[in-house]
């Protein structure tokens, strides 16, 4: 410690907040359990309800935020947080993506609330699921449905230290080399995601004889056509490919559109 | 709702705008007027997500991996009870091995679930604490056993299905790989050590202090002859219920009310709310713990039937004790599956399935056609059904202890919430909702 320092720093203050989400991606915290009661020393946890009733208030060094936004009072809440936060950092695919309640944003929402629904007078609710940064600037968006814990952790200590996180945006297919793991679509004929899906899961489907399913969302500058090609040659129809690509990332851009030409191949331009 | 008291000091208001330390979005609201209970609403304001509709024309085969985005505490809850509906309604026997590596799975989520809630979540109740953070200060050791018993729960998830959170490996009609016989085994050790943790958390618990509370609850869970439940048996209550899962939708139903986004849980007989979860489980299958469970919970205190909510404390522990003591006799027999998964003919149909999430009974019913299609789904989560007794008991908590202040009431409210470990995203999936265009 250089001498000059004359008063301790002070410890960062951290945040997480939640949305619309089933809890996982917060509870990776907490799942980090080598690691917790040091990340609970090195930051001050201002406010986590999931783990505590102590509250502390804005504004913030650091916001994780989970879930998406569904509701109108999700969507102011979300800018009073952005401007409470001076770093925010979208945690999920729920968050980076809408979810898999994003799901809802491709149906016809009036039919089904008709065909399911007793009392829709008692709920609040907008037709849409979309992503945190469709409503507020976003400083890191980490993805994965869930988040692996490792890449949270790095994000985290990344911006404590005021440097980039190293989270490359590299497809599965990377990460499947890199663990010596044989190519399911290449050996079996099963089709895969993972040619346009970001790393970082650990290649858990493939290792594990399952072809990927696109749970951390599209790669960076993803060729999703060409891929879906090689399921169409693999047998499969455009309506099990638009299925395949409307998961828990339906609504990032490169699947939904993808699945969208599948839906309707009438539009298609022949190719 | 208006509020009509005039007199200040005769009316109270207790509220809790987001209750901390549950999962999800949660609240309370408490008026007294004139020492009487007004009005008590535990309401839930998690944003519906409508998995139910949302199923509706997807490949059944997707079951598992959408239902499991439910709870991310308690997905294997989602994907054994959506696969086993899907196996029923497809006429399809898994055998032996495929279930007892599903058991050997869901242990890892009840150590997991109830390590978290009981240690992280609900002891710092009793001790008087805001979090665990402060417990880890106050006490040290005890937090690094929790730890270390979460950790091993979340490695048995990892080994069986691939990751912890929402596994990969699991599938309608079993698992896509069967895990190296190597990985099981480096368990055993571990879990020995379990064993002697989890026996020590019982002893910690069971030296609490805990109000005085017994209502006369309807106890329901699963029951099976020989196993203590979690992934098989038949829907049973202390009042002489006995069905089977299939029975299930002709004796339980849900109703809507205003102030929640989950529907609530009742009996169609009208006979009133029902509490399902480790107090129910532990009541109607105490003969089924191992030795080893019933004698450490005979230490500890307890009976053959505990009604004191707050002691789910120590009924957590138990199950934890028993869930380590179960994982590893599975993992000690465990050979590598030949077929880990049984091959699905798709025929027309509906089925169900229902298994012990770590907070109580968590039922699928499912219609599917002949091309694999998923046509109709209900899910039925623990929360829900438990969210008119949680209504129930603050009734109670409150009259009993309206001379405590404010804050002490309240924190005594929060309580009494949190002996259930609400997992409150897992309740909202049925809702009902307005749309708003923008």
């Amino acid at each position: 410690m250089a001498a000059v320092q004359t008063k301790p720093r002070r410890r960062p203050k951290l945040a997480v907040w939640k949305f619309s989400s089933c809890d996982g991606c917060q509870l990776s915290l907490l799942d980090c359990e080598d690691e917790l009661l040091a990340v609970a020393e090195a930051v001050e946890i201002a406010y986590f309800l999931e783990a505590t009733r102590a509250e502390i208030a804005g504004p913030y060094d650091v916001s994780l935020v989970e879930g998406s936004i569904g509701t109108l009072h999700d969507a102011e809440r979300i800018k009073m947080i952005r401007k409470q936060s001076k770093v925010l950092i979208t945690i999920g695919a729920c968050a980076t993506a809408g979810g898999i309640q994003a799901l809802r944003n491709f149906r016809d929402v009036d039919g089904f609330i008709r065909a399911v629904y007793a009392r829709p007078d008692f709920i609040d609710t907008l037709a849409t699921s979309t992503a945190i940064q469709d409503h507020v600037k976003v400083d890191f968006e980490l993805r994965g449905c869930p988040i692996n814990k490792e890449q949270l952790l790095e994000v985290l200590n990344a911006f404590l230290n005021h440097r980039r996180p190293v989270v490359p945006p590299m497809s599965q297919c990377i990460e499947c080399k890199m663990h010596g793991t044989v190519c399911v679509m290449v050996a079996h004929g099963t089709p895969c995601l993972g040619p346009v899906t970001q790393a970082g899961c650990g290649n858990l489907c493939p290792g594990h004889d399952r072809g990927c399913y696109g749970c951390f969302g599209p790669k960076e500058t993803p060729n999703v056509a060409a891929l879906t090609k090689q399921f169409a040659a693999l047998g499969w129809t455009d309506a099990a490919i638009a299925n395949a690509l409307r998961s828990f990332n339906a609504n990032a851009e490169p699947f939904r559109a993808e699945a969208q030409h599948r839906e309707t191949p009438s539009q298609r331009v022949p190719s | 709702m208006t509020m009509t008291e005039t007199a200040k000091s005769a009316s109270r208001t207790i509220k809790v705008d987001a209750l901390a330390r549950v999962e999800g979005e949660g609240a309370l609201t408490v008026r007294v007027k004139n020492g009487v209970i007004q009005d008590v609403k535990f309401r839930i304001f998690e944003p519906p997500r409508f998995f139910e509709a949302l199923l509706v024309g997807r490949p059944l085969t997707d079951a598992p991996d959408i239902t499991s985005r439910i709870c991310g505490i308690c997905p294997v809850a989602y994907i054994t009870g959506s696969s086993q509906a899907m196996e029923d309604a497809l006429g399809v026997d898994v055998g032996d091995g495929i279930r007892r590596l599903r058991r050997l799975m869901y242990c890892g989520e009840w150590i997991e679930s109830h390590v978290l809630h009981a240690y992280l979540l609900h002891a710092p109740d009793f001790y008087g604490l805001e979090d665990s953070i402060q417990l880890a200060r106050k006490a040290p050791g005890v937090v690094e056993r929790a730890l270390r018993l979460k950790k091993l729960g979340n490695r048995i998830l990892e080994v069986i299905g691939g990751r912890a959170v929402h596994p990969v490996n699991t599938r309608v009609g079993g698992f896509y790989k069967s895990p190296a016989k190597a990985a099981v085994r480096s368990l055993i050790e571990p879990l020995k050590q379990a064993v002697e943790d989890s026996l020590e958390t019982v002893r910690l618990f069971a030296g609490l202090e805990f109000p005085d509370f017994e209502p006369d609850y309807t106890f329901v869970a699963l029951h099976h002859g020989t196993d203590y439940p979690i992934e098989r048996g038949r829907i049973v209550s202390n009042r002489g219920m006995d069905i089977a899962v299939s029975e299930f939708e002709q004796h339980f139903d849900e109703e809507h009310v205003a102030h929640s986004n989950a529907l609530h849980g009742v009996m169609t007989d009208g006979s009133g709310p029902y509490m399902v979860g480790p107090l129910a489980r532990y009541a109607l299958n105490h003969a089924q713990l191992s030795p080893l469970a019933r004698d450490a919970a005979t230490g500890a205190g307890l009976g053959p039937v505990v009604r004191n909510p707050y002691k789910s404390i120590i009924v957590r522990a138990v199950e934890t004790l028993y869930a380590c003591e179960e994982a590893l006799k599975l993992a000690e027999a465990y050979e590598e599956l030949v077929v880990p998964a049984i091959d699905l003919p798709f025929r027309a149909g509906s089925g169900t399935g229902c298994t012990e999430a770590p907070r109580g009974i968590c039922w699928h019913g499912y219609s599917v056609d002949a091309d694999g299609k998923i046509t109709a789904a209900r899910i039925v989560p623990p929360t829900s059904q438990n969210q008119k007794q949680i209504e129930a008991d603050l009734r109670a908590v409150v009259q009993d202890n309206l001379h405590l202040p404010d804050d002490k009431l309240k924190w005594r409210c929060e309580q009494t919430i949190r002996n259930y470990d609400p997992c409150i995203s897992c309740a909202t999936h049925f809702l009902t909702l307005t749309v708003e265009r923008e």
